[in-house]
């Protein structure tokens, strides 16, 4: 496949533990085009973090390869942002909005003027233009996952990745969120790889819904996501085609946790 | 009629900042004055040989420290502390975070570091004696060698618990080398760091007027026992005052850097309080 941009093939990791090993991965295998908004969605503690770490060069994996862009995966690749659940560890509070932003830029062979226009522009893109000196923790919850993103997006990734980035904000900054992610894959044409556990999360934001099982986790299903690429979250929501999604996401999550699907043939 | 910026500028119970900033230096000052108050009527009353009264030792201060003393004593022992002061902090944070990023390096010296630091500091003075001899060197090694401790063992803990995703997240945006040291492991183990340098500072005081006490000729220290064996006991209540100063002083420029250095750390305390 030509414009394949992540590959995923027959991943395992078990972590070695004092109390013997925890297989948290059994065994995915799944595909990402270049351009692509997929989600993967799958029950807590199935190891959705852990794949993310192991896609992102964190974690070696136990067994399988991972791709990026037709290069396998070693270390964490150049051409990767992460997004983290926990993005009140995640920014680093002695430097400013704007330095938070900057930091990935620095290393960067590009001159300082250059540099300053991918910090305006990438907080310009999550609404921030006006919070750069401040610090992280003078935001709400909500403003510092746009910062972290913002951090994303100006370093210009071929892929971002988001785990469970919403998952600790109030209802109506969630869905100014999703609405930003949303607009960062339509405007900017962005690849994003995001993970909840939210099914309708999933589905309001996919291209692609990928259904994790328990744990030892497989790939229980993977489902188009045939809606129109402008979503609203109000009229999108009320869809009947929605709804129909929402519900097989839904089964699908409810036979993998009862053990009824069987494993797919590696 | 107040408007929205008044209510903003005056503080609770309407107090202007003004005011308030008054009263903040009364309270600060009105111990101490009440206490030197007391010592003089009580010098007054019943003359002692031990306790000269406030102003015998003022006259004493000014006479001693501002004269000839203040370019022989003064000066040479407040500069040995400075310089001291600099070298112990800065081997303390270089040698910190090199052993405390080394994890082999760091088992390796946990338990000889744990029986140096027990060593009460006044020991090495013989002992530097011995090797440097009775020089600027040895009293600069001494204070050094008395007072890097808290630093080193404090920069030690604070650089090798630096948060896991905060690490992941410079992995991830492969931050180089020095990227990662500057920008994310020194800044958040600076909070342990300041913790250390403020026992430095005390102890490098210390150690400053214990290095002077024996075998010199000069210094802070020196002038101190010297006006003790000689019965000069303004004097050498005036030199005790002096080290206080100096202690204050110190104590004043760290909370000055402390605030600037540390300033997001209180900015989180504040924020989680409220
Ligand atoms: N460092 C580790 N050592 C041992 N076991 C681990 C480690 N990290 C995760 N696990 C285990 O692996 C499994 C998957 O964890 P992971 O954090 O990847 O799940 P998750 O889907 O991201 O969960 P959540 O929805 O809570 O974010 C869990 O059973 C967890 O206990
Ligand atoms: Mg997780």
């Amino acid at each position: 496949m030509p414009d394949t941009l992540l590959e995923v093939h027959q991943l395992k990791k078990v972590y070695e533990t004092a109390s013997g090993p925890v297989e948290a991965i059994g065994d995915i295998s799944f595909d990402m085009r270049q351009g692509e908004l997929v989600c993967i969605v799958g029950p807590s503690g199935c190891g959705k973090t852990t794949l993310l770490k192991c896609i992102a060069g964190l974690l070696k994996p136990t067994a399988g390869t991972i791709r990026l862009a037709d290069r396998p995966v070693t270390g964490p690749p150049e051409s990767m942002a992460l997004v983290f659940q926990e993005y009140g560890r995640s920014l680093y509070p002695w430097l400013t909005v704007r330095g938070n932003v900057e930091l990935p830029l620095r290393h960067q062979k590009m001159d300082a003027a250059q540099r300053s226009r991918l910090v305006d522009d990438a907080l310009e893109a999550v609404g921030l233009e006006h919070a750069g000196r401040s610090y992280p923790w003078q935001l709400s919850g909500g403003m510092q996952q746009r910062v972290a993103i913002a951090r994303a997006v100006a370093y210009h990734p071929e892929v971002l990745i988001m785990d469970e980035p919403f998952a600790a904000v109030d209802a109506q900054t969630r869905a100014d969120l999703e609405d930003l992610v949303r607009a960062l894959h339509i405007e900017r044409g962005m690849s994003i790889l995001f993970v909840t556990h939210d099914i309708d999360e999933s589905v309001y934001l996919g291209e692609r819904v990928i259904v994790l099982s328990t744990s030892p986790t497989w790939v229980q299903d993977d489902i188009a996501i045939d809606l129109a690429p402008e979503r609203d979250q109000i009229t999108t929501r009320a869809l009947p085609r929605f709804t129909e999604l929402r519900t097989h996401v839904y089964e699908q999550i409810q036979r993998a946790k009862r053990g009824e699907a069987v494993r797919p043939q590696a | 009629m107040s408007t929205p910026a008044d209510t903003m500028k005056s503080g609770p119970r309407g107090r202007s900042r003004g005011t308030r900033t008054v009263i903040a230096v009364l309270y600060a000052v009105a111990v101490p004055v009440v206490l030197i108050v007391a010592w003089l009527i009580w010098a007054g009353v019943s003359p002692q040989i031990f306790f000269p009264s406030p102003i015998a030792i003022a006259e004493a201060f000014v006479n001693t420290w501002l004269g000839p003393s203040l370019t022989n004593d003064v000066i040479p022992s407040l500069a040995r502390l400075g310089v001291a002061i600099v070298l112990a902090i800065t081997i303390g944070i270089a040698a910190g975070t090199v052993i405390g990023l080394t994890p082999w390096l760091r088992e390796l010296l946990e338990p000889v570091l744990e029986f140096f630091r027990a060593i009460p500091p006044p020991v090495l003075i013989p002992v530097f004696t011995l090797l440097m001899g009775i020089t600027t060197s040895m009293k600069l090694a001494v204070i050094v060698a008395g007072a890097f401790w808290p630093v080193l063992l404090n920069t030690i803990d604070g650089v090798r618990s630096t948060d896991s995703v905060m690490t992941e997240t410079a992995q991830s945006f492969r931050l180089t080398r020095a990227e990662r040291l500057r920008y994310l492991v020194l800044p958040s183990a600076a909070p342990r760091i300041m913790t250390g340098v403020r026992q430095t500072l005390s102890i490098a005081l210390i150690m400053m007027v214990i290095s002077e006490m024996f075998n010199t000729s000069s210094g802070l220290g020196y002038r101190i026992v010297y006006f003790q064996r000689n019965y000069l006991i303004a004097e050498m209540w005036s030199g005790i005052v002096l080290l206080g100063l100096v202690g204050v002083f110190l104590a004043a420029v760290f909370t000055f850097v402390e605030r600037r250095v540390l300033r997001w750390y209180h900015g989180i305390k504040e924020t989680e309080r409220a």
